[in-house]
């Protein structure tokens, strides 16, 4: 029945109504992830347990109990989160065998929400990387080509939702990891405020970055799953006490007289025309609706990654000194007498080749006699950008970009070459940078590029290209007004791959 | 700035790494290249800027000290390491 192809709204009505069971629109899930099982999504599948509380969920409606509007349904969670007896591996031979003693907020609260946990889904190895080739899983595939690379690090998210084999999943987004992903597989990617989600169970990677948020397949899924997710925490003291509004209050609202900023530094070298072309095509629709557009700058931004492959390193660096083999992490195959021997060869045979690079990096540019001169000069670049963004949100409400300066690329790529990898963020980190929320959702496809032509859902060809929201700090409920403003004009996000 | 092979070595033994040969010529070269890469960020005029080390402006964030409910047992906690356990410790390597 395809019941895994349902958004949330739709599979609650259809649960309600008592149109299928909870168990069926899992089994539709499983299936697909049978189906897809070479793109490697998942590290690890929960069916069973996933079974058994898809079938309390029907026993409620059954019994007459109304139900809330995540209860039975599917969604996955990026191994980066914390499961508590479930195995969260980071896609690290650091932790194969690790299974934490407790969860994440995040998951506690989408579990109290009564969702179906369908796994834990692949990613590069600590979040690290932007193709998930970095996983010691291997890589996940892109369900569009699976030549190319699903993007990342949480590729395995946005694939499981991308390819209907979940309706909604969680990912991390340090420097792009939610949207860049969402924007080479082609589904929805938001990236909330630093701090509007507790990383409270999350795997640190870069602690003043880091962030929680959902993938899903409508602006209007993402809001409901922001709504179950986000807030203060008491054990992320980061976490502001700023009021969660209703994020799918104004879904509806339109964009009649929203300023819209375009900055000339998102299109400029290294954005292939067929990226620019149909995002500016996506920024015409808007105009359309009502909205203005006037193209803004943002000098400071150009500096963005080289701000970010300073600071992150540093922060990675420092959050992975708790692996060392002791109280959780991997023992070394040789017997080894001392301490010192123990951690550098317990660290030496877990990590992978991208996190030891990225280690190696923060401990040199924090080290005595350089921390002055990259990590302080990288902190300060940082203020500047903030301050670029504050300034553009003065004469516009919004502003939009590509998410990628290309669509996915071909696995192995880039794989030999770390710099061109991170300058496959080049577009994401400016909005991690300032910790404002920002989101892709698809606009249209490589190959199709400028037609302007709304295609019948299915008939895709080429590779998804994503659209870029970035809006004010905690201004979640603004970006995502627009966003739906633009899939109720458009079908992109109708299209399936693979058919 | 271009870092040497001795530089990489002293580099790993802070950050308890220890790394093949193979890795530290790799690395010698990556990260030179990295830091060349951002390098760039001395074109920036930064005289009169302060620091970001966080993004949404918090300060003191205080809470009861206070004892809450722990989320899980001792055990559970000891079975997350690969060590031998002795009684609610565990047997780490010797340290001098």
């Amino acid at each position: 029945m395809d019941l895994n192809w349902l958004t949330i709204t739709e599979a609650h009505k259809g649960l309600r109504e008592k149109k299928f069971s909870a168990v069926e629109l899992l089994d539709d899930c499983l299936s697909q992830a049978e189906k897809v099982r070479d793109l490697n999504t998942f590290i690890t599948l929960t069916p069973e347990s996933a079974r058994a509380q898809a079938g309390k969920v029907d026993k409620k409606i059954a019994g007459g109990e109304e139900i809330s509007i995540l209860e039975g349904t599917p969604g996955a969670i990026k191994d980066l989160l914390c499961t508590r007896g479930v195995k969260t591996t980071c896609a690290s031979k650091m932790l194969e065998n690790f299974v934490p003693p407790y969860s994440a907020t995040v998951v506690d609260k989408l579990e109290r929400a009564g969702f179906v946990d369908i796994g834990k889904t692949n990613l590069d190895e600590y979040a690290c990387g932007a193709s998930t080739e970095h996983s010691c899983f291997g890589p996940t595939l892109n369900p569009w080509d699976k030549r190319c690379v699903a993007g990342g690090s949480s590729g395995g998210s946005a694939v499981a939702v991308a390819s209907g084999q979940s309706l909604f999943a969680i990912g991390t987004d340090t420097g792009g990891s939610i949207r860049q992903p969402a924007s080479l597989s082609g589904c929805v990617g938001l990236k909330p405020t630093y701090g509007r989600v507790s990383r409270s169970g999350v795997n640190a990677m870069a602690s003043s970055w880091d962030t929680v948020g959902p993938f899903a397949r409508t602006a209007s899924d993402a809001a409901i799953v922001l709504n179950l997710i986000a807030g203060a925490d008491p054990l992320d003291a980061t976490t502001p006490p700023v009021a969660v509004p209703d994020y799918t209050a104004n879904l509806s609202k339109g964009v009649a007289g929203l300023r819209i900023g375009v900055p000339k530094e998102f299109f400029g070298e290294g954005v292939t025309k067929e990226v620019s072309d149909t995002v500016w095509a996506a920024i015409r629709e808007y105009e359309k609706m009502g909205a203005t557009v006037r193209e803004i700058s943002l000098p400071s931004t150009k500096y963005g990654v080289a701000v970010y492959y300073v600071t992150m390193p540093t922060e990675l660096s420092t959050n992975l000194a708790r692996f060392d083999g002791i109280r959780f992490g991997h023992k070394p195959e040789e017997e080894i007498e001392n301490l010192y021997g123990y951690y550098t060869e317990a660290r030496g045979e877990g990590f992978g080749a991208e996190i030891k690079r990225r280690i190696m990096v923060g401990t040199f540019v924090s080290s005595a006699g350089y921390v002055d001169a990259y990590y302080k000069k990288a902190q300060k670049v940082r203020t500047l950008i903030i301050r670029d963004f504050e300034k553009a949100f003065l004469d516009c409400d919004v502003i939009m970009a590509p998410a990628s300066p290309f669509p996915a690329f071909r696995v192995g790529e880039k794989a030999s070459d770390p710099l061109a990898m991170y300058l496959a963020d080049v577009h994401t980190i400016p909005a991690s940078a300032a910790g404002i929320p920002s989101i892709s959702l698809p606009c249209g496809f490589s190959g199709m590029a400028g037609s302007g032509v709304a295609c019948d859902a299915g008939a895709a060809r080429g590779l998804p290209i994503g659209l870029q929201i970035m809006g004010p700090q905690f201004a979640e409920g603004l970006i995502l007004q627009v966003a739906a403003a633009y899939e109720q004009a458009t079908e992109w996000h109708k299209m399936r791959p693979g058919e | 700035m271009k870092l040497s092979k001795e530089q990489v070595l002293k580099i790993a033994g802070l950050a308890r790494l220890k790394l093949t040969e193979e890795e530290v010529s790799r690395l010698s070269n990556e990260l030179t290249d990295i830091l060349t890469y951002v390098e760039m960020l001395n074109e920036v005029d930064t005289e009169k800027v302060e620091a970001t080390s966080q993004v949404t402006g918090l300060s003191n964030v205080l809470r009861e000290d206070s004892v809450r409910a722990a989320p899980c047992e001792p055990e559970e906690l000891l079975a997350c390491s690969p060590l031998p356990k002795d009684g609610n410790q565990i047997r780490v390597k010797r340290v001098l």
